[in-house]
């Protein structure tokens, strides 16, 4: 069941909130062992959330989440629960205040069952770089559910929750929605606030929705957009009413597609299933034409300069003095800060956070950290120009399916592969998302919609078009809602 | 070498804390002097995961406002920068700060030495956060330990440095003075230098006669007060030329710290550390425009500088010396314009203000601003006298009873009674007086002049100084037949 | 390869006590990594300017108004160590 399918249900009173969370939490006593996409849950929390969210229905008009189960990535600070990032370095510790989007899904009603599983601090393409456990693709345990928000892609699709958020840096929302067979939205950067969203690379992290279908995703997007006064970076623009635009025709939308993102790398039965949606999106009437990103193929060194170099300044306050993992040994203060970051970070954080450092130090800042910000300018110009002549671009969200647990652990830069057409469009911060588009190998194949900044209306009704038209199957394995 | 053929080069770097009432990037109070530790700490100040800064507005003007005032270049387009460095009393180890655009660029602060004016440049004015504070102790068990306080996490700092400009110790003494008070003037911080809102650090280099200035310089930190930097320099500048005799080369290029109880400045080793601070820009911040509507409106509000001040006293009438010593007490000078609206005699005001009125309070230990004397009830009291009421010895003593009790001269004089000009009444004390005196009578016959004076400070004496003493004189002259 | 000397200076800097295998590890990988930023080496760049971000945005400016803090208990509830409302380190060294 959609969350606004039970929306529907909670305000008609056929159900009641505390049913819906109880009925919630069942099934993730069921599954859970099986998938791992928490870290947390928040059962006593979500069942006084419900109650309250009872009261509020029966009181009058409501927001379409209200008593809605909601999981919530472990990256977003929640007031008084614990809020690890997947890393030992922040185990046990409880922030005293919400996220500004967990603010306002709280004042809204929502209700919160947990903290959902990621990849350390949300570095990484698959969640195994969780400090705690790994998760399962709900299409095939024994495959990834991508990452970094392969908790909240996986409890989604398991039905774990009705919605999630994830934060998506270089495509860790889109990824995982593509591996799981569920809608994933990356925001233009600025449309959704980052205070309280524990920071990775700060000029390109995005909170977003991750759904079962375009219309929750869309809902949720609304709710959490919108300017914040605690974040200078946030877009203080009206925030449309995202779910009108659903349903609308897309005859004469202008669709582009890339040359560069069907080149070797990626796996035919993906082009193929891609391909066949873009067939699709022209039967609905949407105008394609053949366009070109010639600075593509340097968007991934762009992003592993950039990335991890934001990245090693905003993860150098986790170092055992004022919280967190603190190595209570050492007699010496800067043994004990040395050795609080060896020991509380796993190894592709501590990778990071040293690519980083490198790239800022004296003697290589121009070559690297200042390159990257220029070839930045080039990438990003190459979208602005493509979208003056088409609305939207259609490709891959990545250039495989799942891939096995354990498969890339030992091969990082293989791992980074897997993000290569997710990363231009943060690079550039411009909107995106992933809706899912088929099956190959039975594992979900993943349709990813590009468009310019604030574009979120087209590419939603787009998606919406194409996934009532391609009604592509989001009914994860062992479950019957 | 010849030692006296050595010349001085300093350059001051100055932090001031804005005086905002919150902090640089929160909403936090930043008034923490006296709060109990970490109670004016919120997740941004802290470091907590997910914080973002937002900028205070106040501290961006009042930075702009002293740039300004120093006739530096204000650049259209600023922004911050993560400076990057582990130490525990930063909490997100960078501090937000600014690095190739700050506020203000190039400008200039005349200084007066006694051998004339001089311009000493400035090379910048930026804005940065404060750290925390650490102060060092020893646990339960024995153990060192420093212990950590976030309240000053994040107050507003602005950043002043000069360039190498000046030439000795003095000159670096007026330096930090004239702009101390020109940051008072500015209203911008309370540059109290024992409360840390004032903090100097020093960079100097001596060079032998004939060769270039070079590179090499060293760095003196750790000086509380203006004196400690003049010793420390003049320290420093003894040092340095032994150095030279003895090795024919500069010193070593590293950072000293000044040892007050000792009167030596001392290395630094333990600062051995790169100092790799990895700049880029602060991702969280967006750049800041400046707009001429902005400068313009500064400049427009900008408030009277103790240059202009000093013009304006002298120029009317006031002696430079009293104009120097009220522009250098701001509290004291605004007293003294205040008083100036309703009572435009600046002489005869500022030697009552400055004679009389700063040492009563002084006395009484009172601060100007707690004081209970008012401009209005100052001028009262020199009116009082101006009328006859009472005369200057009153006027003395009725301004100390002004500061300890807080009422009024009017009030104090009903009281006491004014003076006593009443010819009968004097004459009859006089008499009264010669008749209880006949040594000084006999005395002054002799020709000792002065037991008229004791005669009549008798009379002051007996009248509680209320009789007026030109009178007093002129009768006991006559009744003493001279 | 990288250096084993800049490898320990950027462990310095990043303030990372890396043991032996994952130091030899940490220099191979991140050896491979910055292999990758060979070919941006080769992208003409001398008029390009840097962005440092992708949506032009004015820097919004804040009230000076003071509000409410955390209490002690809060600021203090995640430290490691406390002592007296303080937070508490090993020693730090300074030279008086």
């Amino acid at each position: 069941m959609t969350a606004h399918e039970a929306s529907g249900l909670l305000r008609k009173r056929e159900v009641s909130s505390v049913e819906l969370t109880e009925a919630v939490l069942g099934r993730i006593g069921e599954v859970e062992q099986s998938i791992g996409a928490h870290i947390s849950v928040t059962s006593d929390l979500a069942m006084k959330q419900a109650a309250a969210a009872d009261l509020a229905i029966q009181g009058g008009a409501v927001h379409s989440l209200c008593g809605i189960p909601i999981g919530l990535k472990d990256v977003l600070s929640t007031a008084d629960v614990e809020t690890t990032c997947g890393s030992r370095m922040l185990e046990g510790f409880v922030p005293p205040f919400d996220a500004t989007v967990v603010g306002k899904l709280r004042e809204i009603g929502a209700v919160f069952t947990g903290k959902l599983n990621l990849d350390e601090f949300a570095m990484g393409s698959s969640t195994e770089n969780s400090a705690f456990h790994v998760t399962r693709n709900p299409w095939d345990l024994t495959r990834v559910p991508g990452g970094s928000s392969g908790g909240s892609a996986a409890a989604v699709a398991a039905c774990e929750c009705m919605v999630s958020l994830g934060s998506d840096t270089g495509g860790s929302i889109r990824q995982p929605a593509s591996f799981c067979g569920v809608v994933g939205i990356k925001p233009t950067y600025g449309r959704v606030s980052r205070f309280g969203l524990v920071a990775f690379a700060s000029s390109l992290d995005q909170i977003g929705p991750i759904a079962r279908d375009v219309k929750d995703a869309a809902i949720v997007l609304e709710a959490i957009s919108g300017g914040d006064p605690k974040d200078s970076t946030s877009l203080h623009v009206e925030v449309p009413n995202y779910s009108e635009v659903l349903g609308r025709s897309i005859e004469g939308v202008r669709v582009g597609v890339p040359l560069e993102y069907f080149g070797s790398g990626l796996d035919d039965d993906v082009k193929e299933l891609v391909l066949k949606a873009i067939d699709q999106l022209d039967d609905l009437g949407a105008k394609v034409v053949d366009v070109s990103l010639p600075h593509t193929e340097y968007a991934l060194a762009t992003y592993y300069l950039l990335a991890p170099a934001e990245a090693s300044a905003n993860l150098a306050r986790y170092n055992g003095v004022k919280y967190g993992y603190s190595d209570l040994d050492s007699s010496d203060v800067n043994d004990m800060m040395a050795f609080s970051r060896a020991r509380g970070f796993g190894e592709e954080v501590k990778r990071r956070i040293m690519l980083g450092t490198y790239a800022l130090s004296s003697g290589y800042y121009d070559a690297y950290y200042l390159k990257a910000q220029k070839v930045r300018t080039l990438i990003k110009a190459d979208f602005d120009e493509v979208f003056q002549n088409v609305d939207l671009l259609v490709t891959p969200v990545s250039p495989s399916v799942a891939f096995p647990l354990g498969d890339r652990v030992d091969d990082p830069y293989g791992m980074y592969m897997s993000d290569v057409m997710t990363i231009p469009a943060s690079i550039a911060g411009i909107a995106g998302l992933s809706v899912p588009c088929g099956f190959a190998e039975g594992l979900p194949v993943g349709l990813q919609m590009l468009g310019p900044a604030l574009s979120e209306p087209i590419l939603l009704q787009t998606a919406y078009a194409y996934e009532q038209e391609a009604k592509v199957s989001s009914k994860a394995p062992f479950l019957d809602v | 070498m010849d030692p006296n053929s050595f010349r001085t080069v300093i350059g001051l770097e100055v932090h001031v804390q804005l005086k905002t009432d919150s902090k640089m990037f929160c909403s936090c109070s930043s008034d923490y002097a006296d709060s109990e530790p970490n109670t004016l700490v919120c997740p941004v100040c802290l470091g907590m995961p997910g914080v973002l800064p937002v900028v205070n507005r106040l501290a961006v003007e009042s930075t702009l406002l002293t740039g300004l005032a120093l006739g530096c270049h204000i650049s259209s387009e600023s922004k911050f920068d993560r400076k990057n460095y582990a130490y525990p009393d930063l909490m997100k180890w960078y501090q937000i700060s600014q690095y190739d655009m700050p506020l203000c660029g190039r400008g200039s602060l005349k200084i007066s030495l006694d051998d004339g004016d001089k311009q000493i440049g400035i090379t910048r004015v930026h804005l940065e956060e404060d750290t925390a504070k650490m102060i060092h102790s020893e646990s339960r068990v024995g153990h060192k330990v420093s212990l950590i306080d976030a309240n000053r996490s994040g107050v507003p700092l602005m950043e002043i440095v000069s360039e190498p400009d000046m030439t000795s110790p003095e000159e670096a003494r007026v330096y930090l003075t004239t702009l101390r008070n020109i940051l008072l003037y500015l209203d911008v911080s309370t540059a109290n230098m024992q409360e840390g809102a004032f903090r100097c650090d020093a960079n100097i280099s001596i060079w032998p006669a004939g060769m270039d200035t070079g590179d090499v310089k060293v760095e003196i930190k750790n000086m509380n007060s203006f004196r400690a930097v003049f010793r420390a320099l003049a320290f420093e500048e003894e040092r340095q030329s032994r150095v030279w005799v003895k090795t024919g080369q500069p010193p070593e290029q590293e950072t000293r710290g000044w040892v007050e109880a000792s009167g030596e400045t001392v290395s630094q080793r333990s600062k051995e550390y790169a100092h790799d601070y990895r700049y880029f820009p602060e991702p969280d911040l967006p750049p800041l425009k400046v707009t001429d509507h902005l400068i313009s409106s500064l400049r427009s509000a900008m408030p009277e500088l103790p240059e202009s001040v000093f013009k304006r006293l002298t120029e009317c009438g006031l002696r430079s010396s009293d104009a120097l010593q009220l522009i250098d007490d701001r509290p004291l000078l605004i007293f003294f314009d205040e008083a100036m609206n309703e009572y435009p005699q600046p002489q005869r005001l500022a030697n009552w203000i400055l004679n009389n009125f700063v040492q009563e309070l002084r006395d009484s230990e009172t601060n100007l601003a707690s004081n209970p004397v008012a401009p209005r009830g100052f001028v009262e009291l020199l009116q009082l006298e101006d009328k006859g009421h009472i005369n200057s010895k009153m006027t003395a003593e009725l301004l100390g009873r002004m500061v300890s009790s807080g009422r009024s001269a009017k009030e104090l004089v009903a009281e006491t009674g004014g003076q006593i000009t009443d010819d009968d009444e004097l004459q009859e004390m006089v008499s009264k007086i010669i008749k209880d005196n006949p040594q000084a009578v006999a005395d002054f016959r002799a020709g000792k002049k002065q037991a008229a004076g004791f005669l009549v400070g008798q009379i002051m004496k007996a009248t509680k100084g209320r009789a007026n003493p030109g009178m007093v004189n002129k009768q006991i002259s006559k009744e003493l037949g001279v | 390869m990288l250096d084993r000397d800049t490898v320990s200076h950027v462990a310095q800097l990043a303030c990372i006590a890396l043991d032996d295998d994952e130091f030899s590890e940490m220099r191979s990988q991140l050896a491979q990594i910055l292999d990758l930023f060979e070919s941006l080496s080769l992208l003409q760049t001398d008029q390009v300017e840097p962005t440092a971000r992708v949506v032009p945005l004015e820097l919004p400016l804040r009230d000076d108004e003071a509000k409410p803090s955390l209490s002690q208990d809060q600021v203090l509830q995640n430290a490691p160590r406390i002592e007296n409302g303080h937070i508490v380190v090993p020693a730090v060294l300074t030279d008086s």
